[in-house]
């Protein structure tokens, strides 16, 4: 194993630098969908139910099953990745924004409003603030999930780490197949670690129980 | 004359699908510096009204004016900034401080530093909360009427000429709702805001208000001061709401002349004397704690110009009751 480690770690690190260029890339752009339509559909209960419900069972499809669906559209590699990406992240990031907006008590929001604040303020000083313990809990999760389900991505010549898992597999070569795992898992539990402070200093916050000065 | 700081013109809201009116075809003039308090039971429209002056919600049809403008030519957001607004659940940022709940306004005024941090002082020592303790705690370090009185000082923060308050006691146990009554009474003594206060209680309002508003399936059944009501139900509805309020309460608003009999003009009895305005209880009080009969009645510069006896004071409390219920 450490044999292994030492002869072609160069070679790991840039299948773990894929690995993390796909979690980041697939990440950013399922924010900067997941986050406007959320905030969109959090006004209309019945909107926002539906949309949901319709991501609910985009989300329960196997994910080689997605990726084939794809492949025609997207080819090979790594478009398809990130499209599949993408789209399994849309159900958590969605509906942890559309929670983390509608969680917020409704008499905050009136006095807000009624004391006169515009809704600039309102959504940059008041709900987003308050929101955004939710919607780091969904970030967390969905990255985790993601580092996951990027290992699959190998299989359609995305690269990163599921390479060495599915070299491993083919050729029956444990090394490869255990640090497949390890890298994985281990990036999986830095970042879900990484990301929990955030959410807990955003929670702090939220609650209004941040010490120190923060005013 | 006072001006006329809101006034409705035959206001009526109904809300999408539903049949009735929520409120209908209020006509009604607020002065300014006057306390009103708006009375009935639950579903009257209390709220509705109330928050149609803020644009909370609009009104299906009528106007509303502020100082002589129509409020829907207003700019929304300014107009807001000077009307306080408080209720029940109170609504404080929790993310933030209370000195920073108070200063939101003012900041986004674009006060300076030392302006805001000196107003956010002044009104907690208004509320009675020691701005030293309070100023950097967080909502949930507070209890329920603390939070009531920053919310407040919040709504004053800005200067606001009128205050409206949507039952912001109705959540807040006996003895601490009674200091924050007198509290605001005192505050509107000092400020003399115009205040419109939501209430279902009827010695609340009867307490607080200088004219109360009987609110009954969206429309008004009297608008009066609290003595008029007590002495003159406007109807059926009224003499019901106002007979659930106990004798010690409905004495508070009755006044010595409504009650005295006219006595022949000299009197040299060296009995207490009272002005006319003296309210009933304070008299009954007296004469549990003295051991006399009678008081007189006293009209500045007229001198004595009635007299009220114990038998008449029960006669006319009894008749009070039976009168109103
Ligand atoms: N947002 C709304 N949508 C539909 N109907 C409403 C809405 N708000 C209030 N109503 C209805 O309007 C009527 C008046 O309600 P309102 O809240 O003004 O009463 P209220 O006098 O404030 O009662 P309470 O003392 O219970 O607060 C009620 O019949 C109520 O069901
Ligand atoms: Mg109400």
């Amino acid at each position: 194993m450490i044999t292994y480690l030492v002869k072609y770690y160069d070679q790991m690190l840039i299948l773990l630098l894929e690995h993390l260029y796909l979690v980041c890339l697939s990440m950013l752009i399922s924010l900067l969908l997941a986050v406007p339509v959320g905030l969109l559909i959090a006004r209309s209960k019945w909107l926002s139910t539906a949309i949901l419900s319709f991501f609910g069972v985009v989300y329960s499809i196997p994910s080689l099953a997605l990726f084939s669906f794809l492949l025609p559209a997207f080819g090979l590699g790594k478009m398809t990745a990130i499209a599949v990406l993408v789209i399994y992240n849309q159900y958590i990031l969605v509906r942890n924004t559309v929670t983390g907006f509608q969680s917020i008590d409704a008499s905050i929001i009136e006095a807000g409003y009624g004391m006169g604040l515009s809704a600039r303020y309102m959504f940059l000083k008041i709900q987003l603030p308050l929101a955004l313990p939710i919607i780091l809990g969904g970030i967390r999760i969905a990255t985790v999930s993601t580092i996951g389900i990027a290992t699959i991505a190998a299989v359609i010549h995305a690269g990163g780490l599921g390479v060495l898992l599915f070299d491993g597999l083919r050729m029956n070569y444990l090394p490869k197949i255990l640090w497949g795992t390890i890298l994985s898992s281990l990036l999986a539990y830095l970042a879900n670690h990484i990301l929990l402070s955030f959410e807990t200093k955003a929670i702090e916050r939220a609650r209004g129980e941040c010490r120190g000065d923060t005013a | 004359m006072a001006r006329t700081a809101i006034e409705f013109r035959n206001v009526s809201k109904q809300y999408a699908n539903t049949s009735q009116y929520a409120v209908a075809g209020v006509n009604m003039r607020i002065s300014e510096g006057s306390f009103i308090t708006i009375l009935g039971t639950s579903g009257s429209g209390k709220t509705t009204l109330l928050k149609m002056v803020n644009r909370i919600y609009e009104a299906t049809s009528g106007e509303i004016l502020y100082f002589g403008e129509h409020i829907k030519n207003l700019k929304l957001e300014e107009y807001r900034r000077k009307i306080g607004y408080v209720i029940q659940q109170v609504g404080l940022f929790p993310h933030m401080t209370v000195e920073e709940n108070i200063g939101a306004i003012p900041q986004i005024l674009r006060w300076d530093t030392d302006t805001i941090a000196n107003r956010v002082n002044a009104l907690l020592e208004l509320v009675c909360l020691s701005p030293r303790d309070f100023k950097k705690r967080y909502p949930r370090q507070l209890s329920g009427g603390q939070q009531q009185r920053v919310g407040l000082a919040r709504a004053m923060a800005a200067d606001p000429d009128i205050m409206l308050m949507d039952e912001p006691f109705g959540a807040i146990d006996a003895i601490t709702r009674q200091n924050l009554q007198e509290e605001l009474i005192r505050i509107q003594r000092k400020l003399n805001k115009t205040i419109l206060f939501v209430t279902h209680d009827v010695s609340e309002a009867f307490k607080l208000g200088d004219k109360v508003v009987i609110m009954h399936e969206g429309t008004i059944q009297q608008f009066d001061t609290p003595y008029g009501i007590i002495s003159k139900p406007a109807n059926e509805y009224v003499a019901r709401l106002i007979a659930t309020q106990d004798i010690v309460q409905r004495l508070k608003v009755l006044k010595a002349q409504s009650v005295m009999l006219p006595v022949d003009a000299q009197v040299s009895d060296r009995a207490f004397r009272v002005g006319t305005e003296e309210s009933l209880h304070n008299i009954l009080t007296y004469f549990l704690e003295h051991d006399q009969n009678h008081v007189l009645v006293e009209d500045g510069g007229r001198g004595v110009v009635g007299k009220i006896t114990w038998e008449q004071l029960k006669v006319s409390t009894r008749q009070g009751k039976i009168l109103s219920a």
